[in-house]
């Protein structure tokens, strides 16, 4: 599969702050990379270098095989670009912005006019089509500029942070948008902070800090180096602690540890290991009112690559 | 919600490139702007009420001093003041132009396959609407005062253009400024240090021939005079003079040198 984009050793500096210190990225046609960092990893000025905002100090990046510095016009043509915030126009209606975008990329005016139409109904926005944005409600803006950004049928489409200040219902309608980019063979990049995203939506994930990649793989193999999954338990009943703690412990075949009062958290290695869990739990009849299985947190991950926490970063 | 419910709404296809981008993509642009201006109508104030102001305080704190009587001074005043209004009203282009810059919708723009100068084109020329608000209200309003035009409508409307094509050549000073400068605050406070001195450094509140000898010197060379001059002579009669040539002149070189200063201060903003 050739590269739909590739960055080699960029390097973006800002007065004294080195933003970008040799990173390197690259996805494959049709799959979608998740590039997990903290604020001020480096993430938002990556993708502003492969959208052909920003040039690179060193290194070089080509997206569909056009440079981002020489050809940037070229590849212009090929991306579509959500930022972190929403980038439409809040005086405009949800329908002029996305038939001045289609003008913009050169289609006929009734051409981009029907665009519009589809994607706002594609988007559930057809009853908004015809309001000022101003009047959106976050949700919907956000919805708004993903399909401002799908206007010309991008082959790259650039995902930054997009469930950033999201409700976790409209975070889920995002997920279910990437799913069907990805199906429709647009190749994503996603910046997310959340471990929990990338591994939900990524075929690939790297994880950057510093403005260098300090991991990289699917995100099974991520998985595997910072610990996989933990599930946790709380029975209803504190009285049956100890049944529920033998059963986490024989299933994951791992220390239990009890975290809180009345709460048991055992890491497991695969989806298999909760279901038994949760199968073993009704086969006792111990009741929970809480029974979960997470991943770690980007601070958790963080701690487990560099050995630091994420909070010290920032500071 | 039914995410993307129609298949392949989102799957890639090329657009070719059509030619005239540039001209198509500003008027876009254009259409743009315009249709902001229109949805938010108090941006409009700066061109109605601000040159409505202007002539009553001129007319009648100033009028009888200068000219004897508010009616004849009216008549002096009102084909030099458009041009003043014209002009302010231009600098709103520079003003709302940082300010939009520093959204995310800049962002986008740029990562379309337009050419650079398209946004800048395209709020300039947007703006243009409102320098034909700002000739409407004040010509309205100052007929309703008492202003009598003494040439035909063909002399009138080529004052009225000649302003327009003006102005639209000078607020591409206001938008260099806009493309440097940091705020929209220092955007207004830097463009009013320059268009002081060219609005005022003028024939337009009293003849030239009671100035002082230096503040002459200054109003021959002054582009704005020249225009000032030339809208009295073709809405009021006589000598047209070579004052319509020194407008020309100055518009295209402003233009020439500014519009592409401009452009560059964009691409180089980041």
């Amino acid at each position: 599969m050739p590269w739909a984009f590739q960055a080699e050793g960029l390097v973006k500096r800002y007065g004294k702050t080195t933003a970008l210190a040799g990173i390197e990225l690259a996805a494959e046609q049709g799959s979608v990379l998740g590039v997990l960092g903290p604020n001020g990893a480096g993430k938002t000025t990556a993708v502003r270098i492969l959208a052909t905002l920003l040039r690179p100090d060193a290194g070089r990046a080509t997206v569909g095989g056009f440079d981002v510095v020489r050809d940037a016009a070229k590849v212009r043509r090929l991306i579509g670009l959500t930022g972190q915030y929403a980038s439409v126009d809040e005086d405009l209606t949800g329908t002029q912005n996305l038939v001045l975008i289609g003008q913009l990329l050169d289609l006929r005016t009734p051409d981009a006019k029907a665009r519009a139409v589809e994607l706002l109904a594609g988007f559930g926005l057809s009853e908004a089509a015809g309001k000022q944005v101003k009047t959106y409600s976050g949700g919907m803006r956000r919805r708004l500029d993903l399909a401002a950004s799908l206007v010309g049928r991008p082959e790259v489409i650039y995902l930054d942070e997009p469930t950033t200040g999201l409700d976790p219902a409209k975070r889920e309608d995002v997920w279910s948008m990437v799913r069907s980019l990805a199906d429709d063979g647009v190749t994503v990049l996603l910046t997310t902070q959340y471990l929990e995203e990338a591994d939900a939506l990524a075929d690939t994930i790297s994880v950057i800090d510093h403005g260098k990649v300090i991991a990289n793989g699917t995100p099974g193999e991520l998985k595997r180096v910072v610990g996989g999954q933990t599930v946790l338990i709380r029975p209803a009943d504190p009285a049956d602690l100890v049944t529920a703690s033998a059963i986490a412990g024989a299933v994951a075949d791992r220390q239990v540890e009890s975290p809180a009062r009345g709460v048991l958290t055992v890491p497991v290695d695969g989806d298999a290991a909760f279901t038994e869990i949760v199968r073993r739990l009704a086969q006792e009849r111990i009741a929970v009112t809480e029974l979960s299985l997470r991943l770690p947190s980007l601070d958790e991950v963080f701690f487990t690559l560099t050995g630091h926490h994420t909070q010290q970063e920032a500071a | 919600m039914t995410a993307l419910a129609e298949p392949r709404l989102t799957a890639p296809a090329r657009i070719e490139p059509r030619p005239f981008g540039l001209a198509r993509h500003s008027l876009a642009l254009a259409r743009r702007s315009v249709l902001k201006t229109l949805r938010t109508p108090e941006q409009l104030l700066d061109v109605t009420i601000q040159p409505v102001i202007f002539v009553v305080v001129f007319v009648y704190l100033l009028g009888g001093a200068i000219a004897g009587d508010t009616g004849k001074y009216l008549q002096f005043l009102v084909p030099a003041i458009m041009v003043q209004t014209v002009m302010f009203g231009g600098m709103a282009t520079g003003v709302n132009l940082n300010t939009d810059i520093g959204k995310g919708v800049f962002d986008r723009f740029r990562s379309l396959p337009i050419g650079r100068s398209a946004p800048l084109i395209g709020s300039v020329a947007g703006d243009l609407i409102r320098y034909v608000v700002a000739i409407v209200s004040l010509l309205v309003f100052a007929s309703l005062m008492g202003f009598r035009f003494q040439t035909g409508v063909g002399s009138v409307l080529a004052a009225c253009v000649l302003t327009t094509f003006f102005a639209f050549c000078l607020s591409w000073v206001v938008v260099l400024i806009g493309m440097v400068m940091r705020t929209p605050g220092a955007v207004q406070g830097t463009a009013f240090v320059i268009m002081f001195p060219l609005t005022f450094g003028t024939s337009m509140i009293a003849p030239k021939d009671t100035l002082p000898g230096w503040l002459q010197s200054w109003v021959g060379v002054n582009p704005v005079a020249h225009m000032m001059e030339a809208s009295r002579a073709l809405m009021l009669g006589g000598p047209l003079g070579d004052h319509v040539v020194w407008v020309l002149v100055w518009s295209v070189g402003i233009l020439a040198v500014f519009a592409p200063l401009a452009v560059r201060a964009y691409r180089r903003r980041t």
